[in-house]
């Protein structure tokens, strides 16, 4: 299933964002935070532009034989007692994960952060099907408190101030808090805990699937996701098919730089490496391990204009650079995953269509490519995006009009003239000075904020005349 | 090349430039009938038009021995995306020969010429935007500087935060205008912090977002084309 377009247009979500003022001086904070970290961490890190390139090759790699080493995964899985399952659909992953928990008779589930189960909206179906899901992350526990979707890959709460987070724990916890991140984790670890010792279902992502070692590699800050992945009597991980990996040699290198590029951390807190269900001997870990293998989309891009966008690692460091990000948030996207690489997730599993606005909400400044650890080259497959979008004529009839007259226009430098002159006539009511205040139609929406200069008197054409026979003197 | 904006809204700017470059002992040239590189075309996805003008712009410019643009997005485009755009291989060779030989026009003067050395136009303080197309496309955030910090006549101050985006990007500044003036908004407070009489950029596209902000909410700060703030040298005779 796809997801669903949001109900009102891109403009007026982005228009929203902008006068939410809480939203805005969280934004600022956080993403400027991030910034810093991940430029302090490279900056202490020569070499990491040379794993950067190592990272993309082994990913580009990986891709060119998908097949073998998912084959590879999946026998190393199997081989270690875990069992691995195929999704074409969202759809068909949820059915795998709820007959699962039928199966076991699960009532209650813990979950990791997993932008994975985000993305074919798990939560909803396990809820509809009596199993009540509880996340595990600080950042998810309070937006699922609040009842919201992440607004960030990697810091799913990070629209909201502490004091908001205050305020919703004092009114769905029932408990007395101050607006201090230190206490507040505290309550939610308390809260949490219990959760975790009753759960019958721990449900994952997964960073990366090595195939070599058929281990299930999830990268964590809090130690929820070794909680996760151990206590509850089974463990679903659900994976993108893009997250194998050949080896843990390569493990090593994609170790190097993700915490960097997305926290400025030289390693996250936790990083668990899951090997399958408890052996004998073995103290803990789950009775059963299911791995989930999710296709959505994926594999027909690995020969589609958007195979790049295969190499992400989900690390949130174009979300922090962007500067439409940054002052819109990630709810405004409207679609599971935000961002630029949102932006061509969502049309990965979604398809054009549901980004031919989306595809625009970037001015293509590059700092999204610049910042990508395995170096994606974003704008680029967002103009692929809005070429698909102007070839199938979705645009809509004014943009087409507009830059179908454009392109004549600048074919054809008599009728360029004409224009100029033409425009040099229209503009005399506007002109105030040496500034135009105000305009109708097109480039009223430049005006409303923004001086617009007007047609020169003379273009630079009309001068070179007169500027050739005094270069000649 | 003039490049569209150049050509109807500052043209002053080109002429400056043909001054700059006729003091420094270049010959300058201007063939008739340009009109824009195609990289509105492009970047909105109107890629059959933008090529279509890119094969006009590659004829035009066949016989120039090298070629200086005033603006990063617009030698960005003809450096890089020219190429790409051209099917037929013979075109193809030509726009990359092309590509070889257009120049932005702070690059120009220092690494191409070696100039680096100019009186300031101006005066006061000033400080220094990076343009996106030009810091991360051209990969150029030096020779500007070079030229800016070594003006006689003026001072340069950094900008925090110059490698931001000034909210411009083409067609997004009137499709998100909203969002567009946000990041702008930004902008503008960073250059005023500086304390600086002018910000100094080398895209038409940035300068005219950063004006068109500047003057709405009646700063004394200029926005100004580096062109505007080196003074051209007395034409050698």
């Amino acid at each position: 299933m796809s997801e669903s377009e949001p109900a009102t247009p891109f403009r007026e979500r982005a228009g929203q964002a902008l006068r939410d003022s809480f939203l805005q001086e969280a934004l600022t904070i956080a993403t400027t935070k991030f910034i810093g970290l991940r430029r302090e961490a490279f900056d202490e890190f020569p070499e990491g532009e040379a794993l950067r390139d190592r990272a993309r090759e082994i990913k580009e790699a990986t891709l060119q034989r998908l097949d073998h080493y998912l084959d590879r995964l999946i026998d190393n899985v199997e081989r270690r007692g875990g069992h691995v399952h195929y999704a074409t659909t969202s759809e068909e992953a949820r059915g795998i994960v709820l007959d699962i928990a039928r199966r076991t008779g699960a009532r209650t589930a813990v979950k990791s952060k997993s932008m994975a189960t985000e993305e074919i909206h798990l939560n909803d179906a396990l809820e509809a099907a009596g199993v009540t899901p509880i996340e595990t992350d600080l950042g998810e526990y309070i937006i699922q408190l609040a009842h919201e979707r992440p607004s960030h890959i990697i810091a799913p709460a990070i629209h909201k101030t502490k004091g908001q987070v205050a305020e919703l724990f004092a009114r769905e916890l029932k408990r007395e808090t101050v607006a201090d991140p230190e206490v507040l984790t505290r309550i939610a670890r308390e809260e949490l805990r219990e959760k975790f010792l009753q759960a019958d279902l721990g449900i994952s992502g997964a960073n990366f699937g090595v195939a070599d070692t058929g281990t299930i590699v999830l990268v964590t800050n809090e130690g929820n996701g070794r909680m996760v992945t151990s206590l509850p009597r089974v463990h679903v991980a659900v994976m993108g098919v893009e997250k194998v990996i050949p080896s843990m040699t390569d493990l090593a290198v994609f170790l190097a730089i993700l915490a960097k590029s997305a926290t400025g951390q030289k390693l996250s807190v936790y990083t668990s490496l899951v090997d399958g269900p408890r052996r004998g001997g073995e103290l803990e870990g789950p009775e059963e391990f299911h791995l989930v293998l999710l296709d959505n989309g994926r594999i027909r891009q690995i020969a589609g204009p958007l195979r790049e966008a295969l190499s992400c690692l989900r690390c949130g460091a174009c979300l922090n650079v962007c500067p439409v990000y940054r002052q819109i948030g990630g709810h405004a996207y409207g679609y599971t995953y935000p961002g630029p690489i949102g932006i061509l997730l969502t049309a990965m599993l979604n398809g054009t269509e549901s980004v031919k606005d989306l595809a625009h909400a970037s001015s293509l400044c590059g700092a999204c490519l610049e910042a990508c650890p395995v170096r994606i080259d974003i704008p680029r497959m967002l103009i692929e995006l809005r070429k698909d979008v102007s070839e199938r004529r979705i645009a809509p009839w004014s943009e087409r009009v507009v830059f179908g007259a454009l392109g004549r226009l600048l074919q054809h430098p008599a009728l360029y003239r004409v224009a100029a002159r033409l425009a040099r006539l229209v503009q005399r009511p506007f002109v105030r000075g040496d500034v135009i205040r105000r305009v109708p139609l097109v480039f009223s929406d430049w005006t409303r904020t923004r001086d617009l200069p007007p047609i020169a008197a003379r273009t630079f054409q009309e001068r070179w005349a007169e500027l050739e026979r005094a270069g000649r003197r | 090349m003039v490049t569209c904006l150049g050509d109807v809204f500052y043209p002053e700017v080109g002429e400056k430039i043909v001054r700059l470059l006729r003091g420094l002992g270049v010959t300058v040239e201007f063939p008739a009938g340009q009109t824009c590189c195609g990289l509105p075309l492009f970047n909105s996805g109107y890629h059959a038009a933008a090529a279509a003008v890119a094969r006009r712009t590659i004829g035009l410019f066949r016989d120039a021995e090298q070629v200086v643009v005033p603006s990063g997005s617009c030698a960005w485009m003809v450096k890089h995306e020219y190429p790409g755009l051209m099917t037929d291989p013979a075109d193809r060779t030509a726009a990359e020969r092309l590509a070889g030989r257009t120049h932005e026009l702070s690059q120009f003067l220092v690494r191409r010429l070696g100039r680096r050395r100019f009186r300031s136009a101006v005066g006061g303080r000033l400080t220094y935007h990076d343009s996106c197309h030009l810091l991360r496309g051209l990969h150029e955030s030096e020779s500007p500087r070079a030229l800016l910090r070594d003006l006689s006549g003026s001072q340069f101050v950094e900008l925090p935060g110059s490698d931001e985006c000034c909210g411009f990007g083409g067609s997004f500044a009137v499709r998100l205008p909203e969002v567009s003036t946000a990041i702008l908004d930004k902008k503008l407070a960073s250059v005023e912090a500086t304390g600086a009489d002018a910000v100094v950029a080398c895209d038409a596209g940035c300068l005219m977002q950063m004006r068109g902000g500047l003057s709405r909410r009646g700063s004394r700060v200029r926005a100004l084309h580096l062109a505007e703030v080196l003074a051209p040298e007395e034409t050698p005779r």
